[in-house]
């Protein structure tokens, strides 16, 4: 509780938080009031902005704020689902790792350095490439969550493995309780404020891979994404053609969200960090 | 003489979140005198630390002054904002050695950045070469190899020499008074008495001019104080010299206080320490009558409810009125 | 009174953390036995191995070398550790640190039950609990919904000792009880912990800085320095003709109200 009103009278989370409730804003209301088909053509091609439509159409002549508002949830989506993979693995295999030591934490901190070291980017990259036939929204989600959980795993192994040796954890084996239930019952609860800021995190980072890829064209087949939109715009020669609103607002999108949540995050860091230390 | 410190009827409480009041320090007065060290002896919860705060003027919300001062020179400091009484009062006139001091400097910055924080927060304009000078200075004359020292994070050095740069730092601005917080309980008793030796020599060298040291180990105080204060429930109950309160205390809580000491001589068997059976009393209540009355061995029908006063017996300060 | 069969037995225990050149050995070569029923301390400075020497004991750390006998039998004999944990349990020094935030107090002092293979019914737990927290002289409502945070520091040692009445262990390793409590506190778990000793016929291993305290509970002292056994023997013995400069530094630095300390006056 204390934690919360002291969050809300730090400057940097307002800001964060007052963005990021604007773009799911933007991602979750307009259906609601007018009516979006990201599928239907309402006029030629880059048409400017006008008052029907706000901020004109894209190559084909479909409303671009249809496909921002579908592109801005596909991006959430992918974010939010890579970052549930990616800090659930890290913080399973960190965890463990931390608290079992000893050979089982030198395989595992083996095993997430290899990972580490080869860059998440390209392997992405070909992943996508390799895959012609069924690139789905949720298989890239799930390639973007499966590369990038290794500094999760470091990050909380380190946690997990100072929370060892305390007291608490010594009580709890003596209790009887076996390696499952000190992890959960005592390790975890202790470690949830940092998952959730490494949860935040590992969202904004799978929304900006996603939005990487993407924009080379190797993005989803099968759904509009903020990603998606620029690679369309680049590929239909937006950018000579002077159609501005073609891609100037999916980047704008994109970095709102990235910058909400970065800040989101650092804003808490400095507020639950103390308690961490303690 | 005039005394160094003043503590004229100080009382100090908490705001509660519904609006009520927690007495803290009720009534408190004692003054420190130039040299002089002054023991403050209580268990946990009966106003020390609060005591603390207010003797370094940082009544921060929801801590509030109810009536009384603290001079120091004559100023009163508690008149001054927290923001003021850290640039002026703290680390000049008052400092103190934390409570769980080995775990008070952070571990992400070398000693000499620490140390420096503390001079240029002072002296905006110290330029570089000279704070180092004076570090290294300071750290010698308090027995550490001042360049290895300096240079090093505190997770790399040993735990009692983090104890020693923890107090030469806190001291860096030469305080007049220095108040050690505890700042022996949970260390080993060979650990302690370093400490205590060190603190003796910072007087010694003019360093710091007096000390308050509060803990809630009386036989300590024997050998460090020359007079003590016993504080329960948020006041002081008895006020003499360390002889008169550890050998000739007239305050029955100071008695249980000694009775409850494991005086365990070697040599000879022990004599049985007796638990003071338990709590005090909750101050976030109006009190009346004596409060240590529940808890005391030899209270009287009439102690509940009659509210005690400070007053002289045998030529020092007790708060009981069948004291004699 | 310590009977004669013995309830550990160590030759050449050793424990090494770190290795290569960081290699620091925190119990070197220690050599003892410990009768049933018997008050052992385990007296020195901070980082002298007694922690880790109690730990091993506790089947919580595992020696590198060396050989650890609990009742004749090696301490590792039975596979599931909680065999061992039914008969030697601890209290720590820190209650705070050794109860979960997370949880209520009472939910952790019934998390003991764990131990056993067929726990008891729920009303029996309740009750178990219930006559512990009364052996503290705590009484169940006051307790009832509190986490460890709202208690006093006092009050969270005797949830430490209350566990301990719950179980009813044969042995118990006690890690600096009173060190984080207050001098007038401290008398009281020392009574607890010998009406325990005399309930339950316990063997207690007492580890502690303080040679004074152990003078007072114990029936023999061993003196520990950087890992080393340096001296054992009696209360008496230990205070009155130490053999080693150790033990007479441990005994010179306690501070005592009649004798000289600090080597000068209390100042005026």
């Amino acid at each position: 509780m204390k934690l919360i009103r002291h969050l809300l009278r730090t400057p940097g989370f307002l800001v964060g938080a007052t963005l990021l409730g604007l773009t799911l804003a933007i991602a979750f209301l307009p259906p609601l009031v007018m009516s979006l088909d990201a599928y239907q053509r309402v006029g030629l091609a880059y048409l400017p902005p006008t008052a029907e439509h706000w901020l004109g159409t894209d190559h084909l002549g479909i409303d671009m704020v249809a496909l921002l508002v579908a592109g801005l949830r596909s991006s959430l989506y992918v974010g939010f689902l890579a970052g549930i993979i990616a800090t659930t693995l890290g913080t399973l295999i960190g965890v463990y790792g931390g608290y079992k030591g000893g050979l089982i934490d030198d395989l595992l901190t083996a095993c997430t350095n290899l990972f580490l070291v080869i860059p998440s980017l390209i392997v992405l990259i070909l992943l996508s490439g390799s895959l012609q036939e069924g690139r789905s929204l949720t298989l890239i989600a799930v390639f973007i969550g499966c590369t990038t959980w290794t500094w999760t795993a470091r990050a909380v192994r380190a946690q997990a493995s100072s929370l060892r040796s305390r007291d608490h954890v010594a009580l709890a084996r003596i209790n009887g309780y076996g390696t499952l239930g000190i992890v959960f019952l005592h390790i975890l609860p202790y470690l949830l404020s940092y998952l959730f800021m490494v949860f935040i995190l590992q969202t904004a980072s799978g929304i900006l891979s996603e939005s990487v890829i993407s924009m080379l064209g190797l993005g989803p087949y099968d759904s509009i994404s903020l990603g998606n939109l620029l690679n369309q715009a680049i590929r239909n020669e937006a950018l000579s053609d002077g159609a501005w609103w073609a891609f100037f607002p999916p980047m704008v999108l994109i970095t709102v969200i990235a910058f909400a949540l970065y800040v989101i995050n650092t804003s808490m860091e400095g507020i639950f960090n103390p308690r961490l230390r303690k | 003489m005039t005394p160094i410190l003043e503590v004229d009827r100080l009382s100090l409480h908490y705001r509660t979140r519904f609006g009520g009041r927690i007495h803290a320090v009720d009534d408190v007065s004692f003054t420190l005198q130039k040299g002089e060290i002054l023991g403050i002896a209580g268990e946990s919860g009966c106003g020390k630390t609060t005591l603390v705060s207010g003797l370094m003027g940082l009544l921060i919300p929801p801590l509030h002054r109810t009536t009384g001062a603290v001079r120091i020179a004559g100023r009163d400091i508690l008149g001054l904002t927290p923001d003021e009484a850290r640039r002026t009062v703290l680390g000049r006139e008052v400092s103190m050695i934390p409570q769980g001091a080995l775990n008070s400097l952070n571990p992400t910055r070398k000693v000499k950045d620490l140390a420096a924080d503390v001079i240029r927060s002072h002296d905006e304009r110290a330029d570089r070469s000279a704070i180092h000078d004076r570090l290294r200075e300071r750290f010698t004359k308090i027995g550490l190899d001042a360049d290895a020292v300096l240079d090093a994070y505190p997770v790399q050095l040993p735990a009692g020499t983090k104890q020693r740069v923890v107090i030469g730092i806190s001291t860096l601005l030469n305080p007049k008074i220095v108040i050690a917080d505890e700042p022996s309980s949970a260390l080993d008793v060979s650990t302690q008495k370093a400490v205590i030796r060190l603190l003796f020599d910072l007087l010694d060298e003019g360093i710091v001019s007096s000390m308050i040291f509060i803990t809630h180990e009386l036989s300590l105080l024997r050998h460090v104080s020359s007079r003590i204060a016993v504080m329960y429930a948020g006041q002081i109950v008895e006020l003499g010299t360390t002889e008169q309160v550890i050998f000739d205390g007239r305050q029955p809580y100071t008695r249980a206080l000694m009775g409850s000491m494991l005086s365990a001589e070697p040599g000879q068997k022990a004599r049985k320490p007796v638990a003071i059976e338990g709590a005090p009393p909750y101050l976030g209540q109006e009190l009346h009558g004596c409060r240590f009355a529940p808890r005391c061995p030899v209270a009287k029908p009439d102690c509940a409810g009659r509210d005690q006063v400070l007053r002289e017996v045998k030529n020092h300060w007790v708060r009981c009125h069948h004291a004699e | 009174m310590p009977s004669d069969s013995l309830c550990f037995e160590a030759n050449h225990l050793s424990r090494a953390f770190g290795h290569g050149r960081r290699r620091r050995l925190a119990v070197n070569d220690a050599t003892f036995t410990i009768r049933e029923r018997e008050i052992v301390s385990l007296v020195g400075q901070s980082g002298c191995g007694k922690t880790v020497l109690a730990k091993m004991l506790l089947r919580l750390e595992k020696p590198t070398s060396g050989q650890l006998l609990f009742r004749g039998r090696p301490i590792d004999a039975a596979a599931d550790p909680r065999e061992h944990w039914r008969q030697v349990q601890a209290v720590f020094q820190d209650p705070y640190a050794a109860f979960n935030q997370f949880f209520s107090i009472r939910s952790q002092l019934k998390a003991a039950f764990h131990l056993f293979p067929q726990r008891p019914s729920e009303r029996e737990m309740e009750e178990r609990v219930d006559q512990a927290l009364l052996a503290v002289n705590i009484r169940p409502p006051d307790i009832e919904g509190k986490y460890p945070f709202e208690l006093s520091g006092g009050q969270m040692q005797r949830m430490l000792l209350a566990r301990i009445f719950i179980l009813r262990p044969q042995v118990l390793i006690a890690d600096e009880p009173t060190s984080m409590v207050d001098a007038c506190s401290r008398a009281g778990i020392l009574e607890y912990l010998m009406k325990l000793k005399e309930e339950l016929q316990m063997t207690i291993v007492f580890v502690t800085h303080d040679i004074g305290l152990a003078y007072y509970v114990s029936d023999r002292i061993f003196i520990l320095h950087e890992g080393q056994i340096v001296e054992q023997g009696t209360p008496d013995a230990v205070t009155q003709s130490p053999t080693s400069p150790v033990t007479r530094q441990l005994l010179d630095d306690i501070p005592s109200l009649h004798r000289e300390w600090i080597g000068r006056a209390p100042r005026a």
